[in-house]
């Protein structure tokens, strides 16, 4: 899928059918290439990549613990600098490790400034756990910790904004790419390693167990996402937004209605009050970052 | 060459003499001296290390368990707060087999909050998987982080180690210590040759998770490789010995219990007043004697065992306390004598600072002798009613 003849993430892993976040891990490696040294947060790439004595990593690979790949990464990265060795050192985590527990160890790692990469493969929920609410789970998600029912619509808060907090932080390069787009997703990787400092990159990867949807759809939902607006894909270079994807914007009832987890939006009856409210989500992004191709009439 | 030096001032010599590639750490008092120590050896580039100002205690361990994994020596040091903080990394730190030394100016945990000195913090973390060595005055603090160092990268070791030292007693009291050179460091400490590194010419994975099939033996192996570092402990402590006079090989350390009637079991700085204690008792016909023990972990159960053979009580003074059971060395004791008859009394001392006298050791030994035990001693009934 991506073009790459040999991979060096292998084959046979425990993934389920149509993940995304295994998809982002091939992509991400083989745009690193073989001299990179990976820093897995607890989670589900963890887990379905390296259950004893199995591994699917064929470049250096190691897990610590849940909430501190980011500190890990940096003293990997230090150790690597005394040493005098020039691998590169990717961090990669899912959105609870990144967006929440990780949090503290992500914000010093990019202030002290350490010449890394960090990637959260964004699955918008805690998948390993069973589907349980993130700081990245959008505006009404049901998950199995916010789950919609006679007196709620599922999640009460929109998604946290991270890639603003680490461009706050004064990284120079911080993009977010989808797993639609996978030549983007590799561009983005190889930028981010090409620059010194701590960068970070956000891959949107829709998980078909999690979100409800059949296995093949994977590419198609995480299309929908940029489509609509309510994921968007763009780089921002010491702080300023420098490219964004643009698109022919679909309504967002397009996206929702696919997904289990928006399924309370349409049955047993159709909220179009909740729908609009999302809808504005998405035309605050498409006016945010300008996302819009104006067709000529 | 024997100087006046601070404890903080001393361990930090000592550390910066192992030539740590990495160093990591979080202020905290009363640890803060030895790694301002440290940042100032960087920024004069007399110590050639990779320093990182990390945002926590939890982070502080975590760099220096990635620094580890990509091959180098690394050094942190923390107490009471901040070690609870690091409490999740220092199980993975020991289950993963690197070999970080950490120093730990022992502190009192909250609630409430106390910066002095009692030993709950380096104990809380007893099962963790780290050998912890517990140094009766700042000579001792400095020598066991060369032992330290030696230990924990030997290869049928390759676990962590607390180098533990009573805050304020020690860490910030001016003693004489004798400094070792850098030539002498150098011969008895080798640069560290990882067995297993991070490295993309040889890619392995490290961390993978167990599943019941394979868990239990991961743990098996480092209660072995802990177990078994009491005889790395020993050959290593005795070439120390041979190599600069002070001899580090056993694991106790016996003070006047030849022909001790009472012995007294204690770890750290108040072993110092426990000893002028004995000598004074002595002069008025109390034969007492100490057991002091200086690796807590491996436990020297043999040898606490062989030591107290024939003493008719022992009165065992924990500066820590598991809450809702007894304090952490009498337990160990009680269970080392298991199958003798030498009744064992314990006494939850000292703790959040509270200073111990001459006089008290000798109440205790009286105590100890009247069989009453298993007491807070010293408590302040007046706080009480």
């Amino acid at each position: 899928m991506t073009g790459d003849s040999c991979s060096l993430f292998e084959v046979g892993h425990r993934a389920c059918g149509g993940c995304a976040a295994a998809l982002a891990a091939r992509t991400i490696l083989n745009a690193a290439g073989k001299d990179t040294i990976i820093v897995s947060a607890t989670g589900c790439m963890e887990v379905f990549s390296t259950p004893y004595p199995e591994t699917a990593w064929k470049v250096p690979w190691i897990h610590s613990l849940f909430e501190n790949n980011a500190a890990v990464a940096s003293g990997i990265s230090a150790a690597l600098k005394k040493q005098g060795r020039k691998e590169k050192v990717i961090a990669l985590g899912g959105d609870g490790a990144t967006f929440d527990i990780g949090m503290l160890c992500l914000s010093g790692a990019f202030e002290r400034g350490h010449d890394f990469v960090y990637i959260c493969y964004d699955n918008e929920a805690y998948m390993n756990t069973g589907i349980q609410r993130s700081g990245a789970t959008p505006y009404d998600a049901s998950t199995t910790t916010s789950p919609a029912g006679k007196c709620s619509m599922g999640n009460r808060r929109p998604k946290k904004d991270l890639p603003a907090i680490l461009a706050a932080h004064g990284a120079p390069y911080v993009a977010t790419a989808s797993i639609a787009y996978l030549p983007d997703l590799k561009k983005k990787v190889q930028k981010a390693l090409e620059t010194e400092g701590p960068c970070y990159v956000q891959v949107h990867a829709p998980c078909c167990t999690g979100w409800g949807f059949e296995g093949e759809k994977t590419i198609a939902i995480a299309k929908l996402a940029i489509e609509t607006g309510l994921f968007v894909s763009y780089e921002m270079e010491n702080g300023t937004v420098t490219r964004v994807k643009k698109v022919v914007r679909r309504p967002v009832e397009e996206y929702l209605r696919e997904q289990r987890r928006f399924r309370h939006l349409f049955r047993p009856v159709r909220n179009d009050a909740e729908i609009a409210k999302i809808q504005a989500i998405a035309d605050k992004n498409a006016e945010k970052f300008g996302i819009d191709i104006k067709i000529k009439k | 060459m024997m100087e006046i030096m601070e404890g903080s001032h001393a361990v930090a010599h000592a550390v910066k003499m192992c030539r740590p590639e990495v160093i990591a750490a979080y202020p905290i008092t009363p640890q803060t001296h030895i790694v301002e120590a440290l940042a100032e050896m960087v920024a004069n580039c007399t110590l050639d290390a990779e320093y990182i100002t990390v945002e926590s205690e939890f982070s502080a361990l975590s760099a220096c368990l990635g620094a580890s994994a990509a091959g180098s020596r690394v050094y942190s040091a923390t107490t009471s707060q901040g070690l609870a903080l690091m409490f999740e990394v220092c199980f993975n730190t020991a289950g993963m087999r690197f070999p970080v030394v950490m120093s730990i100016v022992n502190r009192a945990l909250g609630a409430p909050l106390s910066i002095w000195n009692d030993q709950q913090d380096s104990i809380s973390l007893r099962d963790s998987g780290w050998l912890q060595f517990y140094a009766e005055d700042n000579q001792e603090a400095t020598d066991l982080h060369y032992l330290a160092y030696r230990v924990a990268e030997h290869k049928d070791v390759l676990l962590p180690a607390f180098v533990c030292f009573d805050g304020f007693i020690l860490s910030h009291t001016y003693e004489p210590v004798e400094m070792l050179t850098q030539d002498q460091v150098d011969s008895y400490l080798p640069p560290y040759r990882p067995v297993l590194r991070l490295d993309s010419a040889d890619p392995v994975s490290i961390g993978l998770f167990a599943a019941p099939d394979y868990y239990m033996e991961f743990r098996y192996l480092v209660d072995r490789a802990l177990k078994g570092s009491a005889g790395v402990i020993q050959a290593s402590g005795r070439e120390f010995g041979e190599m600069f006079g002070r001899d580090y090989s056993a694991l106790v350390e016996e003070y006047r219990l030849e022909d001790a009637d009472c012995a007294i079991v204690a770890m750290g700085s108040i072993c110092g007043t426990v000893k002028d204690a004995i000598d004074d008792m002595r002069k008025d016909g109390i034969k007492a004697g100490l057991l002091r023990i200086r690796t807590f972990r491996p436990f020297p159960a043999e040898e606490v065992r062989k030591a107290l053979d024939g003493v008719s009580s022992v009165a065992v003074l924990d500066k820590n306390i598991s809450l809702g059971a007894k304090g952490a060395v009498c337990m160990e004791v009680r269970d080392a004598l298991y199958g003798t008859q030498i009744p064992v009394q314990g006494y939850i001392i000292a703790l959040g600072g509270r200073d111990v006298r001459k006089k008290d050791v000798r109440n205790v030994v009286d105590l100890t002798r009247s069989g009453k035990g298993d007491i807070f001693y010293g408590l302040r009934n007046e706080v009480l009613k």
